[in-house]
């Protein structure tokens, strides 16, 4: 696979302020996303995963300059986008699209899709205007739609369809890098995997990469080369696909793959329910984020903040932010909480 | 799917505009109120027919029983008959004549200074809700100081500033209807920008100006027209406050508040006087109030429940 590096992330920081007093004063922030670090390479796909808050729109949001990052450096093809002119980022952006999670909200209800498909074109003007019309029909045969339903209005498709005129949107402008926030997650089962091959065939056929944010593993599964995995704010593993379903290291990643159901009655899982919420972003944990719910805690834990590391166990390009990796593979360092319960489901 | 007769038939088939929907289903809604519904007609009859009085005036024909300014001072203080229809004043001028000539006044000065209003009022509602942070900060704490002041103790100091004229009413009142624009158009411009499509188009590296006109202008329009037509009757209320405290319209004019201030003198012996330009201003001022009830409820369903 061509390696080239296509968008670096390095210590990508999105604060957002809460303002109070009579003067609007900023008294806290809420740490959305919190010094994040990773790369994605031309042609795969990664994808982010974590529960609700974690942090993972909010960094495809920040990446987009979609809202201004507070800190950190968005490379995208060699090209520092948080300090681009706001005209030179317009025209970078016809390289990067995203498509988002409510298929009903994302278009304009009182354009026809044709009107959304020429805006897109005209904003980046990708297609000379009297070739226009043929693209569209060529994006809507693309994407699976019958090219005269054109002139219809978004509320007469259903959200599948809708879904895919946000992915003809995003195609239209050929761009390198689609950020997928949550693209599938309001679809039923079965249009999300229609739609979930259609990605994975503009993957092969245009040579795009993808950043899959995602909450559903099984989806992640299913598309993904190499996963990030965020708990408030932060990265707590990053590794290719196998090694982060057949391997994980984190603490916080078993107990979320553990979540996953399996299709068989007769296995007993081992589920590790955690206790207790997130804690709130505005005033995060010291130490490790995780502190306040991993079975594992120690005092350094609650003290000093790991960092992204590979042990001599891991893969190469499988990184953990964990004390005690090694010591909890090797079955040294037990749970010091009891939050391990077996449940016994049938 | 190829065959043409198919796929005309599917055309065809499909839906309306969802602009043409909507605008049909608010008409129908709208005329379920009847109320609004006769307002409307009520305000459509004076604007048409004080425009006919006018223009029949540009041309030097007088259409009305009398000129509004024929002085006749043998039949001053007539109550009404058969000559005089809302009877004569001080000066023996024949009030029905002189109302239906000071609508045009009344009517422009609510639609001009309103349109006024609205056009720095918008796009100041605009701006500030828009780009929010420092613009917004700063634009809202001047709309606040507007909003401070009663409107009619507002619109005066201007007018003293200023000097009294009609054309300086408007501009007063004008002034005094930004601050409900602004307002209202930063509150809808807030909950629109909110909507995911106007990020997929600031993904796509629309312009803002772009995102303002063809994205969230057409949203905020509704809140604009239902606020512009009740702001109307506001308007014409003031702008008759400050003639009757003669700062508006001066003498020989037929504005209505003007000639209640004529009349003020003589309510015991004369009332019809005063009577009947007050009737006209409760006219036009409740049929814009309950047509601008009637409109937001058509064009907010939600909102009665």
């Amino acid at each position: 696979m061509n390696r080239k590096e296509l968008l670096k992330v390095e210590n990508l920081k999105q604060y957002f302020p809460i303002k109070g007093g009579i003067f609007g004063r900023t008294i806290n922030h809420v740490k959305a996303v919190d010094d994040v670090t990773f790369t994605v390479y031309e042609g795969e796909t990664v994808s982010i995963v974590g529960e609700s808050g974690c942090g993972k729109s909010t960094t495809g949001r920040a990446i987009l300059r979609l809202d201004e990052p507070t800190d950190g450096k968005v490379e995208f093809n060699g090209e520092d986008i948080v300090s681009l002119s706001k005209s030179k980022l317009r025209r970078t952006r016809k390289d990067m699209q995203i498509i988002f999670q409510d298929p009903y909200a994302s278009l304009n209800p009182r354009q026809t899709v044709r009107q959304i498909l020429n805006e897109a074109m005209e904003i980046q003007n990708v297609v000379p205007r009297s070739e226009r019309n043929d693209r569209i029909a060529e994006l809507m045969e693309t994407v699976g739609l019958k090219p005269f339903q054109a002139d219809r209005f978004p509320h007469e498709f259903s959200g599948g369809q809708r879904q895919r005129i946000g992915i003809a949107r995003a195609l239209s402008v050929d761009p390198k890098l689609i950020i997928c926030d949550e693209a599938v997650s309001a679809l039923d089962v079965s249009i999300q995997a229609q739609v979930l091959n259609l990605l994975k065939k503009f993957q092969r056929e245009f040579n795009l990469t993808y950043l899959f944010i995602s909450h559903d593993l099984g989806v992640v599964r299913h598309i993904s080369d190499r996963i990030i995995v965020m708990y408030l704010g932060k990265i707590v593993e990053i590794g290719d696909k196998d090694s982060i379903f057949k391997n994980p290291q984190h603490p916080y990643t078993k107990a979320l793959l553990s979540a996953i159901p399996v299709p068989d009655p007769d296995i007993k899982k081992n589920r590790i329910i955690l206790k207790g919420d997130v804690p709130s972003p505005i005033d995060p944990p010291e130490g490790c984020r995780f502190h306040t719910r991993c079975p594992f805690v120690v005092d350094k834990c609650r003290s000093v903040s790991p960092e992204l590391e590979t042990r001599n166990h891991m893969k190469k390009g499988h990184q953990a932010a964990c004390h005690f990796i090694e010591e909890i593979h090797s079955g040294e360092h037990e749970a010091t909480r009891d939050l391990r319960n077996v449940r016994q489901e049938s | 799917m190829s065959d043409p007769a198919v796929q005309a038939a599917v055309t065809t088939n499909a839906s309306l505009n969802p602009r043409v929907k909507a605008r049909k289903d608010l008409i129908k809604r709208f005329k379920k109120n009847k109320a609004a519904l006769i307002s409307f007609y009520v305000i459509l009859f004076l604007i048409v027919v004080s425009i006919i009085v006018h223009v029949f005036q540009l041309f030097g024909i007088t259409i009305t029983p009398h000129s509004p300014s024929a002085v006749n001072l043998p039949d001053r203080f007539q109550g009404p008959s058969a000559e005089y229809w809302f009877g004569a004043d001080h000066m023996g001028r024949d009030i029905f004549s002189r109302i239906l000539h000071g609508m045009i006044l009344t009517l422009g000065i609510g639609f001009v200074s309103v349109f006024m209003g609205a056009l720095v009022g918008v796009p100041l509602g605009i701006i500030s809700g828009y780009y929010g942070g420092k613009v917004d900060a700063v634009i809202m704490r001047i709309i606040d100081v507007l909003l401070a002041f009663p409107g009619i103790l507002l619109a005066l100091a201007i007018v003293s500033i200023l000097g009294g004229s009609l054309v300086n009413v408007t501009i007063a009142v004008a002034v005094y209807s930004v601050p409900g624009f602004a307002r209202i158009v930063r509150g809808s411009t807030l909950a629109t920008k909110k909507l995911e499509y106007i990020d997929a188009i600031r993904a796509l590296g629309a312009k803002d100006g772009r995102i303002i006109f063809k994205h969230i202008l057409p949203n905020v329009m509704s809140p604009i027209i239902v606020n512009a037509t009740l702001y109307i009757a506001t308007a014409v209320l003031t702008a008759a406050g400050l003639s009757f405290l003669g700062l508006g319209a001066q003498p020989p004019t037929p504005e209505w508040g003007a000639m209640l201030n004529d009349g003020r003198g003589f309510m015991r012996d004369a009332g019809h006087i005063t009577l009947f330009p007050g009737l006209a201003i409760l006219v036009v001022v409740l049929a814009f109030n309950i047509f601008g009830d009637g409109l937001r409820d058509a064009l907010d369903p939600k909102m009665k429940n």
